[in-house]
């Protein structure tokens, strides 16, 4: 019954994301074209890439809103090192270390010390930005080689597919497999629901949080890397304030703040739908302000709409019910 | 297409036929798309900037529009360049976030035909067409330096109050300044500090706040931001280092008329934010026209401002900033 | 509400009190160790001026801490505040525009009352709609501050529209004391003792440490939820026309950020994000220490680009720090309760 309710609404963002793209069409004829949309997907990129980490840590009813932070220091790092002479390869390995390390603090202050994590990663949320800007100040890294630019700005030859987002698109595959399709992806549901009941299950909690994290950090540093190359800049401030655009995508998705519910598939859908949103409005030329309020409103009504039909359908139930009694 | 090319032959048959002096303007090519994208819409310095632009666009008959993100992170611009590429603007007018960010969306529009102009803030030269400098660079930062130098007589401790530590023209600034700082004449000045109140109100006026405390010597600050000096003025207007710390920096004059009349502020300087978005409004109207290409040494005339010529690097500087004080500030309203 | 005072609690009340207490004087130990320590190294940060800035600094973040905890308490959160907190400075600055005679009593009545609208608008969404308070006020956070976007449209409220009274309110003082940290202590001290001594004040803790047991005690769950987030709120309205009142310049994005801040100052002061857990003047001494910490750093001359990240360490040690504290309290509590 539930798992029920949960496809229907997956399904029903994936609907609206078609309603929408059909809208931006009506809008503008500018809008489906092959180019605009390539645009359009390589703009949310990060965004998507942090998302898919981010639901499997919801789905343990823990929260990370450090990840922006995290792609700003490794993309800061990438480019200190790069400037410092570093070869690419070594410079984008190191980047990752760092983001794996930033996660796995994270990971171990919540796991070890049982701080909350929305507490945690507020913390966190500071600390990482500032490294950035201990380890690059203000300065901008640019001039990287054109093979690591272009994997960040082009697509994959032949067609209009932005190669981060084909990048994205095998990941979400992956983490679909993994959380749909393996034992340790169903420990994260069981987590989630009731983590007292998995512990006594026999689970290992703690270390599965603790993978989260890092992987969480390693994923941002993954989109680090995509946005430093995808705007040929590295600088401490790169993505500043993305943290909320990835959980509201999240929580859109279906993905339960409380955990133990929620699918790659919805957050997938819910990428698509804010970015093409997002793109449709600013093609017609519609202000920076009401994008705000729409996503702001798409967040509140992804989670309120399912629970008042719920409530209408309990209630047309024990109607019905109370009928069939009397 | 075709439209376009009846209307722009029959603009230009005009144009011969008017007076030789305004041969060049009568020749703007009539409903010219052209779009302003500021560092940050709706902030005051760039709605008028904006304004300015707009007002020149109708001019000359063209479309125009002021679109643009509201934080000033480098990539909010892009999903706004890859738009206006999307809907085929014939110009794009923009102040930059970021020096490199931009580029590579810059060059695609301008593959696709569209002419690029930045103006307050200018991205790689290879990522634009013509750059509308408000000052030259080493004229703000000299005149910075010779104001504050007048205000503390030469002598003391000095701290500068800037931007976001990635703003692209104070970071320029700020490094002319510090050259500019070994000339003996400046032997006895001390740069102690560079703060960033991020261009935020709040932050700056806390910065400001905060130089004061830890340098208790400070003799003065130069706040090179529209946001910052008023937010650094309104803190020290009710201090009681007022008239002891001197303050100077780029300001606009309604921010900053009653600081200057309480004697908080001697002396600020600022271009004209209108002027600036006109002037870069005609430059991408002669650019989308086929008039120039932003070669040095290729003139176009920009309405009521006059005849303009393509410098260096396809800079084109709208020209030395104005100094405000007790004396001048009422006769300016922006 | 009724004026009557709360019953006294379970037996566990004993070391629970114990427990908070130990809380807050380690935090006090902390801002003494602190504000000293910077003292030592430069006299000056405990000259008149520099702690009237620094109190005028911490006001209103305390303010909006105020309901921050009262959310906290009941085991939700509160992200919009920052966003109410510009809407209403934006707002009450365009009703000084627009009525250059306002009395300035109706300015504040009026930060209050858009305050406590917006406030309900969250607390419809979580205690009738069902909508986890993460999301939201994450969702209205949005939404307010894309109001105040449209609002203000590139419009600027200047201290120079303002009127000189009301600027003088910020900037004057009674006793030496600015009138703004005295009225944000009298906010306080009024919440304080609602929070500790009247039966609604105690239900918040009830809600947050077991909404269950607090539905079979009788207390109305959405009532009271309700009047939390309407409460927040209209503080958090109220924090904007001080906001207006001290910064004089307020633009669309003013507050922007402030929600990180005023969590993190409940939270380092003890209370818990779990709910139930935590007084006013724990919270009110978090946000003294983060702002202490904050001046310190550039008292003491510490590197710009440090700051940040320094303060995001010093706010990780202090929520780790207390949490090891509260830990082996309530080990040394159990040990004792078995003896």
């Amino acid at each position: 019954m539930k798992r029920r309710g949960l496809l229907g609404w997956e399904l029903s963002v994936i609907v609206l994301v078609f309603v929408a793209l059909f809208g931006g069409a009506l809008l503008s004829p500018d809008f489906l074209t092959a180019s605009n949309l390539s645009f359009l997907t390589a703009n949310f990129s990060e965004v998507a890439l942090m998302s898919l980490t981010m639901t499997l840590i919801i789905l343990v009813a823990e929260i990370d809103l450090s990840v922006a932070s995290i792609l700003g220091l490794c993309s800061a790092v990438l480019g200190a090192l790069f400037a410092a002479g570093w070869p690419m390869p070594l410079a984008i390995l190191a980047a990752f270390g760092v983001g794996g390390l930033a996660g796995l603090f994270n990971g171990l202050l919540v796991t070890r010390l049982g701080l909350p994590s929305l507490a945690v990663t507020i913390g966190t949320l500071a600390l990482y930005r500032g490294l950035a800007y201990v380890v690059l100040g203000d300065k901008a890294i640019a001039d990287f080689p054109a093979f690591y630019t272009n994997l960040g700005f082009g697509s994959i030859p032949g067609t209009q597919i932005p190669i981060p987002m084909a990048l994205f698109a095998v990941l979400a595959v992956i983490t679909a497999i993994v959380l749909h399709g393996t034992a340790f992806g169903r420990s994260l549901y069981a987590i989630g629901a009731n983590e007292i009941a998995a512990r006594f299950a026999g689970l290992q909690v703690t270390r599965v949080k603790l993978s989260l994290f890092v992987l969480s950090g390693l994923m941002s540093a993954l989109a680090g890397t995509v946005y430093t190359f995808r705007f040929a800049s590295a600088r401490a401030d790169n993505a500043s304030g993305f943290e909320l655009s990835v959980i509201a995508a999240v929580l859109l998705g279906g993905v339960s703040i409380f955990g133990g519910k929620g699918s790659v598939v919805g957050t997938v859908a819910a990428v698509f739908l804010i970015g093409i949103i997002n793109g449709a409005l600013t093609i017609v030329d519609v202000s920076n302000e009401i994008l705000t309020i729409v996503t702001g409103l798409l967040l509140i009504f992804s989670v309120l709409l399912p629970n008042l039909l719920a409530r209408v359908r309990s209630a047309r139930e024990r109607r019905a019910r109370g009928r069939a009694v009397s | 297409m075709n439209k376009r090319l009846t209307v722009s032959a029959l603009t230009l048959s005009l144009g011969l036929l008017s007076a030789v002096g305004l041969a060049q303007t009568g020749s703007l090519k009539k409903n010219l798309k052209i779009a302003f994208l500021p560092k940050i819409i709706n902030i005051p310095y760039f709605t008028t900037t904006d304004n300015g632009g707009l007002a020149a666009i109708k001019e000359f008959g063209g479309v125009g529009k002021a679109v643009g993100p509201s934080d000033g992170g480098a990539s909010s611009q892009v999903s706004y360049i890859n738009t206006l590429i999307a809907q085929r603007q014939d110009a794009i007018v923009l102040a930059a976030n970021d020096a490199n960010a931009l580029v590579p969306s810059l060059k695609r529009a301008m593959a696709q035909g569209i002419k690029v102009v930045t103006f307050d803030s200018d991205v790689a030269p290879d990522g634009r067409n013509i750059f509308i400098n408000q000052a030259k660079s080493d004229g703000i930062a000299k005149g910075q330096i010779e104001l504050m130098s007048k205000l503390m007589g030469g002598k003391g401790e000095f701290a500068i109050l800037s931007a976001t530590p990635n703003a692209t023209n104070q970071n320029a600034w700020i490094a002319i300044m510090q050259d500019e700082l070994k000339k003996p004449a400046y032997k006895d000045m001390k740069l102690v500090k560079i703060a960033y109140g991020n261009d935020e109100d709040q932050k700056s006026f806390t910065e400001m706040q905060g130089l004061l405390q830890a340098y208790p010597n400070l003799k003065g600050v130069i706040s090179p931001t529209t946001v910052g000096v008023a937010a650094a003025a309104r803190y020290l207007s009710t201090s009681p280092k007022k008239g002891k710390v001197m303050l100077t920096g780029l300001g606009t004059p309604n921010q900053m008329r009653s600081f200057v009349k309480d004697g908080t502020v001697t002396a600020f300087q600022l271009w004209n934010p209108g002027d600036l978005g006109y002037l870069a409004a005609y430059a991408a109207g002669s650019l989308a026209s086929g008039m120039i290409t932003g070669k040095e040494g290729e003139t176009f005339t920009a309405g009521k401002l006059g005849k303009y010529t393509v410098g260096k690097n396809g800079e084109v500087v709208l020209g030395p900033p104005t100094t405000f004080d007790k004396s001048n500030i009422d006769k300016f309203n922006f | 509400m009724t004026g009557r005072a709360a019953p006294t609690l379970a037996p566990s009340q004993n070391w629970f009190a114990r427990l908070l207490r130990v809380r807050e004087v380690s935090l006090v130990a902390l801002l003494l160790i602190v504000t000293l320590g910077t003292a030592a190294i430069n006299p000056l940060f405990l000259s008149f001026g520099s702690l009237k800035d620094l109190f005028l600094n911490v006001a209103i973040i305390a303010l909006v801490v105020v309901g921050e905890t009262i959310i906290l308490l009941m085991k939700h959160v509160d992200l919009s505040v920052s966003s109410v907190v510009g809407l209403s400075a934006f707002l009450s600055g365009s009703l000084f525009v627009a009525f250059p005679g306002l009395p300035l009593p109706l300015a504040f009545v009026f930060g209050l009352l858009l305050g406590a609208v917006l406030g309900s608008v969250n607390g419809l969404l979580v205690a009738y709609g069902k909508v986890p308070a993460l999301v939201a006020t994450l969702g209205t956070l949005y939404v307010f501050r894309g109001v105040t976007y449209a609002v203000v449209h590139g419009g600027q409220i200047n201290a120079s529209n303002l009127p000189p009274a009301f600027l003088g309110f910020a900037t004057g003082s009674v006793l030496g004391i600015p009138n703004l940290v005295l009225l944000v202590l009298v906010v306080m001290l009024g919440f304080g003792i609602y929070l500790g001594n009247y039966r609604g004040g105690r239900e918040y803790y009830a809600l947050g440490s077991n909404a269950e047991a607090a539905v079979l005690a009788g207390i109305n769950v959405k009532r009271r939820t309700m009047i939390g987030f309407a409460l927040s709120g209209a503080i958090a309205g109220l924090a904007g026309v001080l906001y207006l009142a001290r910064f004089g310049t307020v633009d669309a994005t003013a507050g922007t950020g402030l929600e990180l801040q005023v969590i993190a100052a409940a939270v380092v002061g003890g209370v818990s994000i779990n709910g139930g857990v935590g007084t006013l003047f724990g919270a009110g001494v978090g946000a003294l220490l983060l702002g202490v910490m904050g001046s310190a750093l550039v008292t003491l001359r510490a590197p710009g680009f440090y700051q940040q990240a320094i303060q995001g360490a010093l706010l990780l040690a202090a929520i780790s720090f207390d949490m090891l504290a509260s830990r082996s309290a309530a080990r040394r509590a159990a040990k004792g309760r078995q003896s």
